[in-house]
């Protein structure tokens, strides 16, 4: 989030080279914590970095006097939150000591992000919760006049469930513009590749569209396409931003190879991610 | 009962603009209609589709709000389970899952509409609290406490309608205590929700035998009284438990356990519904009986 300093000196202005930059140490920070632990989910972390970093960084309206935002992240696809973790200590909402405690038995942060650690809004990791909670947040802000928007990360696989449809079709049926939705279509889940193993699954815009949702189809690691689709929306309905995005996104040897869904990279392996990533922009 | 219930949550949901009520295309009707007219923000029908019921309800708790589920209890509790475990469970969220028509009284609508496991069920999670009215004031009650408690979550398992008053007398209503709707020496019949009617009416019979008896409502089955069970135990010769639930998870299998654990030397009877799906129809009364619980029965049992 932005100080509210930093946003009277540039209203509107979105600084792509800054995002860019911070993505690229937000996944070396990933694999640092990846040298304490067996095993992250690694690979759907990188596939939404740009996303979660644009919301943290860009969308989320910093709160009065340095509290808490008036917009809300639920982070549906639990299983990325590594990435979630690493914004909240890029913007000192969790600590250096959290993250190198991840997963240990003197540490609070887990695989799967849980309710009541700083920062987080909602216990998720099994699918297709996620956005439910959304629209009763939604409700909740409406009610309330409060207005915040509350912004979601789905994995393509969690929109297979059922329960992930009983919400697109409340949110539109309720009206609720305040949600804004990205599915991470890094179009692979434990199985294999979801265009081979469920094609009918695809057109998926066309789908939340005919349900009565604003909808848009971007390359989900350029944040330039992130920041214009968002800020774009018509704010009329609520929005969900297909986005393309690659599984291990970042690290050559990662992308795409279902190994890296939950495996750590070994020293060797690290070394060569960390090298990968020094030569990227 | 769910009128009491709908009367009870309008009134609270005119002073606390926090409140919702979620339904799954189910609604007690009459005075929930006046909930709809006067609160449509704050009535919110899903449709079939208790899934985003519940999850909605969180994500109403999450933001402060103090949201009730409602529907039929096979769908309020079976069909939802995980986002109950999980979104209001595992989260500790103050939403009320009202489970509406438990046991068998949609006596001849099948075994799909049959809710017989869950107190077990709910029982099982942790942080959820269970309570059973056995009356339509009992209810108000429950209700009103549901509306401003902030402990977590509440699985209020509330009959359907035409339930008669058995608290008028009563001792006042607590949450987690035992109930005692009468008090006598020799006999304690234990019960909860909509069947305490059958338990009052042995009651009746066994004081006509000349005994004297108590009669206790357990509407609050999760966290069990224990303290009031054991006391229960100790102060009477013959307890009987009387329970519209399967045989394992419910407080027959909990009142032996304490009755074990402090060695007891009252006889216990207890008298549930069967570990099967039946296949009967006909009235409430009727699946009652084709389960074992029926006054004859039960009462030569007791004999």
């Amino acid at each position: 989030m932005k100080t509210a300093t930093e946003l009277a000196i540039r209203p509107n202005v979105f600084d792509v080279k800054a995002a860019r930059g911070r993505c690229k140490r937000y996944r070396r920070r990933i694999l640092d914590v990846s040298q304490n632990v067996s095993a992250l989910h690694i690979g759907g972390a990188f596939s939404c970095i740009e996303i979660v970093d644009c919301i943290y960084n860009e969308f989320m309206r910093p709160g009065r006097a340095g509290g808490k935002s008036p917009d809300t992240f639920l982070m549906s696809k639990g299983h990325g939150c590594m990435i979630q973790y690493v914004i909240l200590e890029d913007l000192g909402i969790l600590g250096k000591a959290d993250l190198d405690a991840y997963c240990t038995p003197h540490g609070r942060l887990g695989a799967h992000p849980d309710y009541g650690n700083p920062g987080i809004e909602a216990s998720t990791g099994a699918l297709g919760h996620g956005l439910s909670m959304v629209v009763g947040m939604a409700l909740a802000e409406r009610g309330r006049g409060t207005d915040g928007v509350i912004y979601t990360v789905l994995s393509d696989g969690e929109v297979q469930e059922g329960s992930t449809w009983e919400a697109i079709l409340m949110a539109s049926s309720l009206k609720l513009p305040k949600i804004v939705a990205f599915v991470d279509n890094n179009d692979f889940q434990s199985l294999g590749r979801t265009s081979e193993t469920h094609p009918s699954f695809y057109p998926l815009a066309e789908k939340f569209r005919a349900f009565g949702w604003e909808t848009t189809e971007i390359d989900g690691h350029d944040p330039q396409a992130i920041y214009n689709a968002v800020t774009a929306r018509s704010g009329t309905k609520p929005f969900m931003v297909v986005a393309r995005t690659t599984k291990g996104k970042g690290v050559s040897y990662m992308e795409n190879a279902p190994i890296w869904h939950y495996r750590s990279p070994n020293k060797g392996e690290y070394a060569k991610a960390i090298a990968e990533l020094e030569t990227q922009g | 009962m769910r009128n009491t219930f709908a009367e009870a949550l309008y009134d609270e949901a005119t002073k606390n603009p926090d409140i919702y009520i979620v339904v799954s295309d189910i609604s007690p009707a009459g005075s929930m209609a006046k909930f709809s007219t006067q609160y449509p923000d704050r009535f919110i029908n899903v449709g079939v589709a208790e899934q985003s019921m519940i999850g909605i309800c969180a994500g109403l708790a999450l933001k402060g709000c103090q949201p009730f589920a409602y529907t039929i209890a096979t769908f309020t509790l079976y069909r939802p389970f995980e986002m109950v475990r999980d979104d209001l469970c595992y989260q500790n969220l103050p939403v009320t899952v009202v489970g509406m028509g438990a046991g068998v009284i949609y006596s001849t609508l099948g075994g799909t509409h049959h809710t017989q496991e869950d107190i077990a069920i709910a029982g099982a999670i942790p942080n959820m609290q269970i309570i059973a009215p056995c009356d339509p004031f009992e209810c108000t009650d429950a209700t009103r406490w549901c509306a401003k408690q902030k402990n977590g979550p509440v699985y209020l398992r509330i009959g359907k309608a035409g339930e008669p008053v058995l608290t008028k007398d009563a001792e006042p209503w607590q949450f987690g205590k035992i109930r005692y709707l009468r008090r006598g020496s020799d006999v304690c019949v234990l019960s909860y929700g909509v069947i305490t009617k059958m338990a009052a009416a042995i009651a009746d019979r066994l004081q006509a035998q000349g005994k004297s008896v108590s009669l206790i409502s357990v509407h609050t089955v999760k966290p069990l009284d224990r303290e009031g069970i054991v006391e229960a135990l100790k102060r009477h010769k013959h307890v009987i438990v009387i329970e519209e639930h399967a045989p394992q998870g419910g407080l027959a299998p909990q009142t032996k356990q304490i009755a074990w654990d402090i060695k007891a030397t009252c006889r216990l009877d207890t008298f549930t519904l069967q570990d099967s799906f039946i296949h009967n129809y006909g009235s409430y009364e009727d699946l009652l009986a084709a389960h074992g619980l029926a006054p004859e029965r039960i009462l030569a049992a007791v004999a």
